[in-house]
């Protein structure tokens, strides 16, 4: 059936409403690394729920054709010949050097340029494009993911630097279907408009919490202040994770 | 960012061999200055030496009660640690104050020592006249926009400010930095260490360019534990200071002030020691005709410019507000 363009367009804003709040709490990409990994396998499979790059690609796709689309979170197929990313190529000139990572539970070696930031091999080459690229200077913490579990701004830190250690990224934080109580918190208390800081929020959150930096609102509104949120969700920002804080995670 | 190659170095001997004569080779710490400017394009290293595995993260008390703070401690372990939140709180305090969590776990405290300046004219590369990134070119601050900018101890030559909060603290604590050379080691106090900029304002510090600093020493200094941090910025969290104080008093019986220690940030290329302040303090009743004396000695001789003279009265204040907050503490 082809879609009327009026209800194209309405179809296509449902679905960036729904996968703006699934992909910014990290749900949509919650089982990247399975998908990652059975591609690497040879196994093209490619499901918008568990692929990260789904979203931009089925938006770039439906762009430039006509054909029909169901729309809704469970339906949606999409069948173009993507082509494989594979985590041991080298995309400059310069010198690569291997650096070994442990992401969301995953090992990877990957063969990097020194000047690659951690959070490029993140969203480039591992296709984890949960944690975001939003000022690149570590000022907006877009980019915020845990490293050996602890917070930090991955933009300024060179992949290289991270030999052996323990990344854990927005698509880490969910326990399989079940989203983390900071995830299922900011959805709750709709902390966030457009969702670009999100990942970061969240992750910076969790941390947050686990610092023992969480006590009361000042406290809270302090130790997030490496998180800019330019919708200026704050105050649902600060009820998400104040109610996440009472949730201890099975 | 230009290519660069990158190694890591196994001890602190070695890290120095390898940038030894290698005046475009640089150690690369927690990265939160240096690789953003490397984006910016002031900095272009050719080699990075990667000093991160080194076993220089200890913070621990020496025999003589000193405390020794290892140059690869990160700002949010120095700041959380209880030797210094009870013994150095201005120093605790400092480090809060600066940057976010995130950056404050993966900055080190060799790196801190390190900062640029975020002089705007200095940060862009694209700017053709600052004599810091480029010497003699100029300073586009002077005539410029110069609301950040240094009101005591500048030249002609520039009127960039430090950045660091935690180095002020480091000022007001009469801290000693340690560095490894190709001779061994030697210890820089920590006046010394910071430059003003005068002729040569594209040092930033008399660190030698194949020296790695190892640790920073604090003294045994029991009245640090009555000390203090205020933080005058343009927000209420992550902002880099127009002017902070740090201040510790040693008050003897009647509140009489028998040793005072006073360091101002965001005024001056280096972090700013208050020696005439401090002249003023000791001796007298801790009072706040006392701590407006002192300010007003401390500013005598500072200049501003068309955006910045605000920091002259902010200074005072400040410094009359952070003794008052210590002079009141139990």
């Amino acid at each position: 059936m082809e879609a009327e363009p009026n209800q194209f367009s309405g179809r296509l804003a449902n679905l960036t409403e729904v996968t703006r709040q699934l992909e910014a709490t990290g749900a949509m990409a919650s089982e990247s690394g399975d998908a990652f990994q059975s591609e690497v396998d040879g196994v093209n499979e490619h499901s918008i729920l568990g692929y990260p790059e789904t979203r931009r690609k089925f938006i770039k796709q439906v762009a430039g054709t006509s054909v029909a689309i169901a729309i809704g979170p469970n339906v949606l197929t999409y069948a173009s010949a993507s082509e494989p990313v594979s985590p041991g190529t080298t995309a400059a000139a310069s010198a690569a050097l291997k650096v070994n990572l442990n992401v969301n539970g995953k090992k990877f070696a990957l063969d990097v340029d020194p000047r690659m930031t951690l959070l490029d091999a993140l969203r480039e080459r591992l296709q984890l494009t949960g944690s975001k690229k939003g000022c690149d200077h570590g000022q907006c913490g877009a980019c915020t993911v845990l490293v050996n579990g602890r917070r930090i701004n991955s933009c300024l830190s060179l992949a290289v630097m991270h030999e052996g250690d323990e990344i854990t990224t927005i698509e880490g934080l969910a326990g399989g279907d079940e989203l983390h109580p900071m995830q299922a918190a900011f959805i709750e208390h709709d902390g966030f408009q457009c969702g670009y800081c999100t990942p970061g929020q969240i992750c910076s959150a969790v941390a947050c919490v686990k610092e023992g930096h969480a006590n009361g609102d000042d406290q809270i509104r302090e130790w997030m202040s490496g998180n800019i949120c330019r919708c200026g969700a704050y105050p649902n920002i600060l009820a998400a994770i104040k109610e996440a804080k009472t949730k201890t995670r099975a | 960012m230009t290519p660069f190659t990158y190694s890591r170095a196994s001890d602190a001997g070695q890290a120095v061999t390898a940038i030894s004569g290698k005046p475009h080779t640089k150690f690369l710490g927690g990265g939160t200055n240096l690789i953003d400017l490397m984006k910016m394009g002031v900095e272009a290293p050719d080699e990075l030496v990667d000093i991160n595995r080194l076993p220089l993260a200890q913070i621990e008390e020496l025999q003589d009660k000193r405390v020794r703070i290892g140059a690869l401690a990160r700002n949010s372990d120095v700041a959380e640690h209880d030797l210094i939140k009870s013994r150095y709180p201005v120093l605790s305090q400092a480090l809060l104050s600066g940057a976010s969590p995130q950056l404050r776990n993966m900055a080190t405290v060799g790196g801190n020592l390190l900062q640029r300046t975020r002089c705007y004219y200095f940060y862009d590369s694209a700017f053709p006249a600052c004599n810091k990134r480029k010497p003699g070119s100029g300073c586009g601050a002077l005539e410029g926009y110069n609301r950040i900018h240094a009101i005591l101890g500048q030249s002609q030559q520039c009127i960039a400010t430090n950045p660091s909060d935690m180095c002020v603290a480091l000022a007001a604590l009469d801290a000693v930095v340690r560095v490894h050379g190709p001779n061994g080691e030697r210890e820089i106090t920590f006046g010394d260490f910071h430059r003003l900029p005068g002729n040569t304002p594209e040092r930033d510090t008399n660190l030698a360019p194949d020296e790695l600093i190892i640790a920073v020493d604090l003294p045994a200094m029991p009245f640090a534990a009555r000390s203090h941090y205020l933080k005058v910025r343009d927000r209420a969290s992550y902002a880099f200071a127009l002017v902070s104080v740090a201040v510790a008093l040693d008050l003897g019986p009647n509140k009489k002030i028998n040793e005072a220690r006073v360091a101002l940030g965001g005024v001056a290329h280096k972090p700013w020691r208050a020696n005439a302040a401090e002249k003023k303090l000791i001796g007298q009743d801790a009072n706040e005709q006392t701590f407006h004396a002192a300010a007003a000695a401390e500013l005598a001789a500072a200049k501003g410019y068309k955006y910045n003279s605000f920091k002259i009265e902010l200074a005072k204040r400040g410094i009359v507000r952070a003794l008052s907050a210590v002079a009141e503490m139990a």
